[in-house]
């Protein structure tokens, strides 16, 4: 059964109120994780903005057993609770990592890579805001062409971004997805699937950063769905590695409705510098990542 | 795999075997019952983890053992399955212990219990595989407590103590051992009996665990002020947390004697002082040492005695926390301490010069102190240039030079 509004369960464990950012997807994303794996759960988190939401000591706002770990060692620490929890003969938590894109595409790429060879059990989520935004927004691996950051700040980043969530399918794992904070009932049930496997699960969710991308507040789910819309972020999931296209990219898939990716980009400040071969260049690139998903997507009629 | 000889000690439930130093560290791990083990290969430390690995591999330690794709994650899978409740170990050496600096840090601040083997090793650059203590001393103010030991027994009797002193006042404890002197030099080991072990050691009841029954989240951002708590309770700020550190190790001094006594009573073994001393009864020139530097510098205080030198060695076993009050009564009547550091603080002396010192400062005690730096990347150390080295203290003494502002080097410069 697909979930929805009305079947979505009431509980809550990102209670109101946070530190975060207003309009920050993060919230969302975070909220809808937590109440797929129904607070059975153990979460390490490196520094990062979800750092942020977790609060300020005495204070916190999850009501999940939380470890935070130095920014390189996600991978590890989720490594490190699965061996203590099995080694104490507990079998009944799910150990979740949640990193940002910093931590997951750059400085955390080692231990969860060697997490992920190692098929420990546990799922490791990546919430991309496309750069190091708890800094103050600097250029990550994430950061795409043409953005303008902190360290990109006149020209705008010269390199494309790098595709992790293939990466991380090459590591041969039992379940990769894609998600989007404008889809939470999508990255929800992608949660609950991933929660029911064995070994490492990884989930990439696009999280629109308004500050950082420099869009109002107001705009931050409109943002996510553009981006779906466009094809710069795709919602897929490779089960056991059978590709499929889900919720509204399956259906823009369908309809072959694809909207050129400018309608995305002019909506943002960081992409103000943009030159026409730049919008060319990523143009070219969303054409061609999509039509790879197209022709792996067999389910399509 | 080596399998030596068994000897039998007929009075007691433990057998002597010819073990490197390496060995007795894996032993002392699995004599603990670790539940899990996560190690990264560097020289000279690999034997351990090959070891270890074969124990859980053979069924003869009930363990998870992870091999990670570095150090610094080594200690991280440590960090966080101590955070749940179990009973950890990690070896590692030279540029292994600083990849782990980080979390070295994070281990201590996080006031956990992990147990780490450090084989010590010259870090480069330039490239070098052999011994000093340049790692492990550079590691100093981590927070953890560090345990030097002589030899391939004290390698395993201090594994095991490590364990019970960590769970008692939750500060983590690194033994360090000589790399290649030790590590891969094999001597008679009276390995225990695993009964007697666990009479010593009960299994770790950590006073914490993380369970979504009663929620917690370790090392939230902690500001420099105490803040109040969702109850109105005001809770300690960052720096309330690090006097509390300092105060752990301050006061593990009485833990680790008391062990260390146990442990004595038990296995005949005592290990109640911070130090061991050797003929300090009538000595007035002490040498100070760690590590098996201090056991050469046995030999070379027999050949200071043979030339009528009223010469004694303290080999130095704990050096954090540093045992400041007890090494000062052992040092009271010596005219002259010459120490002898296989590291080196840029910039001014080695640290053990530096901590005797400091030590000394107040105490009314005004014997010369000489530093010398000896064995750097694996040089070998001779007993002859030790005795050398403090007759020409001695001589510039009477010279009236009383202390060098910076330490002398037994080097061809």
């Amino acid at each position: 059964m697909k979930t929805n509004a009305v079947n979505l369960t009431e509980t809550e464990y990102v209670l109101p109120g946070n530190r975060l950012c207003p309009g920050c997807s993060v919230s969302l994303a975070y909220r809808h994780i937590l109440k797929a794996l129904e607070g059975q759960v153990i979460v390490t988190v490196p520094a990062s903005c979800l750092t942020v939401l977790h609060g300020m000591y005495p204070v916190t706002s999850v009501t999940v057993p939380c470890v935070n770990t130095p920014f390189a060692s996600t991978g590890a620490s989720a490594t490190g609770l699965i061996a203590g929890l099995k080694a104490l003969g507990r079998t009944d938590l799910t150990v979740l990592a949640i990193a940002g894109d910093g931590g997951t595409y750059d400085i955390g790429i080692q231990a969860l890579s060697g997490a992920a060879e190692r098929q420990d059990d546990f799922i490791y989520i990546c919430y991309d805001n496309e750069g190091y935004m708890n800094t103050g927004n600097q250029r990550s691996g994430s950061t795409p062409l043409g953005a303008i950051s902190g360290t990109t700040p006149i020209l705008g980043k010269q390199q494309n971004q790098k595709d992790m969530t293939a990466i991380m399918e090459a590591h041969g794992l039992p379940y990769v997805a894609t998600a989007n904070a404008s889809y939470p009932l999508d990255l929800y049930d992608k949660v609950r699937k991933a929660r029911a496997i064995e070994g490492t699960r990884f989930i990439h969710v696009f999280t629109p950063c308004p500050p950082g991308w420099r869009f109002p507040f107001s705009d931050t789910i409109r943002i996510g769905d553009l981006a779906i819309q466009t094809g710069w972020d795709i919602l897929y999931e490779v089960e056991n590695g059978a590709f499929r296209l889900t919720s509204a990219s399956a259906s823009v898939a369908r309809k072959g409705n694809l909207r050129p990716v400018r309608e995305f980009l002019v909506e943002q400040g960081r992409f103000k510098n943009l030159t026409e071969e730049q919008i060319n260049q990523l143009q070219d690139r969303v054409n061609a990542r999509w039509q790879r998903c197209l022709d792996r997507a067999t389910d399509l009629s | 795999m080596k399998r030596s000889s068994v000897l039998n000690v007929a009075d007691r439930n433990a057998s002597v075997q010819i073990l490197d130093g390496n060995h007795a560290a894996a032993e002392g791990a699995k004599l603990s019952r670790v539940q899990v083990v996560a190690a990264y290969p560097i020289t000279p430390q690999s034997p351990v983890t090959e070891t270890l690995s074969e124990f859980v591999e053979e069924g003869n330690l009930n363990a998870e053992y992870v091999a990670v794709e570095s150090e610094h994650s080594a200690l991280a899978v440590c960090t966080s399955a101590s955070i749940v409740g179990a009973r950890t170990f990690t070896a590692t050496s030279s540029h292994g212990l600083a990849y782990m600096h980080e979390m070295l840090h994070w281990v201590a601040g996080t006031r956990l219990p992990v147990v780490l083997a450090c084989v010590n090793r010259a870090i480069g650059a330039p490239w070098n595989v052999l011994n000093d203590q340049q790692d492990s001393i550079s590691q100093r103010d981590t927070g953890w407590i560090q345990i030097y030991a002589r030899n391939n027994q004290e390698i395993l009797d201090s594994v095991i103590q490590a364990y019970k002193i960590a769970e008692a006042v939750y500060v983590p404890v690194m033994v360090c051992y000589d790399g290649y002197i030790l590590s891969h030099t094999e001597m008679p080991v009276d390995i225990p009996s695993q009964e007697d072990v666990d009479r010593f050691l009960p299994p770790y009841k950590p006073h914490t665990t993380l369970d979504p029954a009663k929620p917690r989240n370790y090392n939230l951002v902690t500001l420099a002020n105490p803040r109040v708590n969702a109850e109105g309770v005001l809770c300690h700020g960052y720096m309330e947390i690090r006097y509390l550190l300092q105060e752990a190790l301050q006061n593990s001094r009485e833990t680790i004697a008391r062990v260390g006594q146990e442990f004595g009573e038990l296995f005949g073994r005592s290990y109640a002082k911070m130090f061991w001393e050797d003929r300090l009864d009538d000595a007035d020139i002490v040498i100070v040492a760690m590590g098996s530097l201090a056991m050469e510098a046995t030999v070379a205080a027999d050949m200071l005695r043979e030339e009528g030198h009223k010469a004694g060695v303290l080999g130095l076993r704990v050096f954090r926390p540093f045992p400041k009050s007890d090494l000062v009564k052992a040092l009271k009547k010596s005219r002259l301490i010459v120490v002898f550091d296989k590291n080196i603080s840029y910039g001014l002396e080695g640290a053990t010069c530096s901590e005797i010192k400091s030590a000394l400062y107040g105490s009314g005690a005004n014997a010369v102190v000489r530093n010398f730096i000896v064995g750097l990347g694996g040089r070998d150390v001779k007993a002859r240039e030790l005795a050398d080295a403090v007759k020409k203290s001695l001589s510039s003494m009477k010279e009236g030079v009383l202390n060098n502002e910076y330490p002398e080097w037994i080097c061809e410069i």
